[in-house]
């Protein structure tokens, strides 16, 4: 390893060669003000374009300043990151940057969270001097990601999510100078193109540019009509990172408190995702012990591996990227739907009520759930089982609105029987989480025999590809996990090759799983915050009295007065689906 | 442009083009201009195509395309126009000709008629100072041309 030795504001600074400037300051607690650049460690995330000029700092013997985060520092650098020289340049470029952005940071859906909003305050910016063209786009509306690309600043992040990161390619820059803008081609909307609505595009955006499509509204409607019997449904990651948008430690977890709001909200009936997550386990489970047994018993049909199927951002990724695999993956439903289609069925029939009187409202840590709930699959009747998906971030938005002071919050339970759930529900949060909770109800069903310890350390972490082999009694079963769509295409690509050899493989679209997924608290690159979500999530798990997914006595009683056991006709009517081929196939006339 | 589609018969060239360039990423502004060339112009499904086989997004294709004035999205029309807009060529009025031009056809530079029949561009001198202003429909060169001559030789066509 070649070193270099340089001064950073009257420091001296070691370091290895290769090393930006921007790197070197942090190791001397020297933080240089950076607006495009982005690096999310272990994701396979770096974006620096250089383009934003905002990380100018003066390096002497040069003429120009410059840019921190592209300049490799050099043997006997000396460099000053804060001189009146550099300030004025990066106020400047900050006026510069101001002068084609919309000033509507008081109704902006950002505000609060805007990385130049607080660089603009941070650096004292109180006038444009520069006056000039602003520029138009036209808005995108799709039903899970708002693009106002008025609201560019052109850092690129977004694109290096779409295209590096998840590999799923919508995003580019495309014209050139002025009308430069990041489009899908053909500047297509968002719904017209192949956007799995993953919404990792937005979990980086620095600017109000890329939002979610917010339902908070919806949500309000619904609980003031009287008419209406309002429940709510919580995704496992949401309680670990809820507490965030309230200035709560990251990790901290939230449950009792998330379960209280929601009533002081006026739900009439506060659920749990992580019931149907148990639910999920079943049917899934179910479904892995059936392949498995086939292909045990010599059956050259049977599909292996079986792939989870409970994230809806992956699903969109299988239907447009690889549909001829739509086959493979399990026709489980995600716990949101299976959530949705019980809700609206079995509990109904307890509540004596047509389905239609119900509003059940999820919240997800997700964007692409705001748009599996428009699936038409997932309606009887043009009634959809879930109505509206809100994000852990709009949930923090409507108990902002209610006024609620939600760290004085005394703890809650969730309502019976939709709220109960187990540990293997929970971990549905984190990558590797669903395949653990799979396991340790498959391992029992399969053997016969109770697990001595039900944590699988091994199927654990925040690798972006981890494999594991599990014994069940003798039989070795592989286990593949793959988080963030890149990743994911690795996997298929092998399945596709004939090349991979597991058994079973979870797929979650976003870097870390549902933790980091796109509708989650703003991280602003502190993957730190996604580790600690995760620790928080096993810590959950650890709690809980219960911790297998077929132990939960209202998922038992559920199979027993309704569904009969796992895949029968009924839990095939209401709790699996099918994928479809969505591949954009190129027009030929013949 | 939203009813035109490749022609069966010249895919096959198109992804000889792109296996000349061995599929090759790196090659796309090359395999692009031999398409330009091919069609005429790059629609839609062109860079389709050219995305499948160079195994890119269409999102990059399409970037590539909008970031060089060369290509373009757009049909030529039977008879493309081009008017000279040189220093010889503008300062004797090409620009009033061109203006002339965009009326009576009812397009901007860069479009075709909506009957195909003409597409305006500009270009930068034909080496024909002398015959300033100059415009060129297909191979036939027009030159001393004034605003008030622009009728006539559409009628030609």
């Amino acid at each position: 390893m070649e070193i270099v030795k340089l001064i950073i504001d009257d420091k001296p600074v070691v370091v290895e060669k290769g090393t930006t400037i921007l790197d070197a300051a942090k190791t001397i607690g020297v933080k240089v003000p950076s607006l495009c650049y982005m690096k999310l460690e272990d994701m396979n995330f770096e974006n620096k374009p250089g383009g934003c000029r905002i990380c100018v700092v003066e390096v002497e013997g040069r003429r120009n300043l410059a840019p921190a985060c592209k300049t490799e520092c050099d043997e006997g650098m000396v460099v000053k990151t804060h001189t009146v020289r550099v300030v004025n340049a990066r106020r400047t470029v900050m006026e510069l940057i101001l002068s084609d952005h919309p000033a509507e940071c008081l109704t902006c859906a950002k505000s609060g969270e805007c990385e130049l909003q607080t660089m603009a305050q941070n650096l004292g910016i109180r006038e444009i001097h520069f006056k000039g063209e602003q520029s138009k786009y036209k808005g995108d509306k799709s039903p899970a990601i708002i693009r106002e690309m008025d609201k560019c600043i052109m850092c690129r992040r977004c694109e290096t999510a779409c295209n590096d990161v998840q590999t799923v390619g919508v995003l580019s820059a495309i014209n050139r100078g002025f009308n430069a803008v990041v489009a899908p081609a053909f500047e297509m909307d968002l719904d017209h193109s192949t956007c799995t609505y993953c919404g990792q595009c937005v979990a980086v955006c620095p600017t109000g540019a890329l939002t979610e499509r917010d339902y908070t509204w919806k949500v309000i409607e619904a609980l003031v009509d009287p008419e209406k019997i309002v429940i709510v449904q919580t995704a496992p990651a949401v309680r670990a990172a809820l507490g965030e948008s309230f200035g709560m430690e990251p990790g901290t977890l939230v449950t009792g408190k998330m379960a209280a709001a929601l009533r002081k909200l006026g739900f009439d009936y506060v659920f749990d995702t992580d019931f149907a997550a148990d639910l999920t386990i079943m049917e899934e489970g179910a479904e892995i012990l059936d392949r498995l047994g086939r292909f045990l018993n010599g059956d050259k049909e049977v599909k292996l591996p079986i792939l989870t199927s409970c994230c809806p951002g992956w699903v969109n990724f299988l239907e447009h990227h690889f549909p001829e695999m739509k086959d493979i993956p399990s026709t489980a439903k995600s716990p949101q739907q299976m959530f949705g289609a019980i809700a609206k069925s079995y509990f109904a029939e307890q509540l004596q009520v047509p389905r239609e009187k119900l509003m059940v409202v999820s919240v997800m840590p997700c964007l692409a759930k705001k748009y599996e709930c428009t699936r038409p699959e997932f309606s009887v009747n043009g009634d959809p089982d879930v109505n509206v998906s809100i994000s852990t971030r709009e949930l923090a938005q409507l108990i902002r609105n209610a006024n609620l002071d939600f760290k004085s919050l005394p703890d809650e339970e969730f309502d019976n029987p939709l709220g109960a759930s187990t540990g293997a529900s929970v971990i549905f949060g984190t990558t590797g989480g669903v395949i653990e909770a799979a396991v340790r109800t498959a391992y029992e069903l399969f053997t016969q025999k109770q697990l001595e310890k039900v944590d699988f350390e091994e199927l654990r972490g925040m690798d972006g590809i981890r494999q594991a082999t599990v014994d069940f009694n003798g039989l070795p079963i592989n286990i593949g996990i793959a988080h963030g769509l890149g990743n994911a295409r690795k996997l298929l690509e092998d399945i596709k090759a004939g090349k991979s050899t597991f058994h079973a493989i979870e797929i979650m679209a976003c870097p870390g799983g549902c933790i980091g997924g796109g509708g989650q608290p703003y991280h602003h690159g502190d993957v730190e915050i996604l580790r600690k979500r995760q620790r928080a999530i096993y810590q959950e798990d650890a709690g809980k009295p219960i911790r297998k997914s077929h132990e939960n006595p209202y998922i038992k009683k559920l199979y027993e007065e309704y569904l009969g056991k796992p895949l029968s006709d009924k839990s095939h009517e209401l709790l699996h689906t099918h994928y479809f081929d969505k591949k954009k196939k190129v027009e030929i006339n013949h | 442009m939203a009813n035109i589609k490749i022609p069966e018969s010249k895919i096959e060239e198109l992804r000889g083009i792109c296996k000349k360039f061995n599929n090759d990423s790196g090659e796309l502004i090359n395999v692009l201009h031999s398409a330009q060339v091919l069609f005429g112009y790059l629609p839609a499904e062109v860079q389709e195509l050219i995305a499948e086989e160079l195994n890119v997004s269409v999102a990059h294709v399409y970037g590539v395309v909008t970031f060089y004035s060369f290509f373009s999205m757009l049909p030529k029309g039977r008879h493309p126009i081009s008017i000279c807009m040189g220093t010889a060529c503008y300062v004797r009025g090409a620009e009033k000709v061109l203006e002339e031009f965009k009326r009576l056809l009812k397009v901007k530079v860069g479009e075709t008629t909506d009957d195909g029949k003409f597409s305006l561009s500009c270009l930068r001198c034909v080496g024909a100072c002398g015959l300033a202003p100059v415009v060129t429909i297909g191979e036939r060169v027009y030159g001393r041309v004034a605003a008030e001559d622009v009728k006539k030789i559409l009628g030609e066509y």
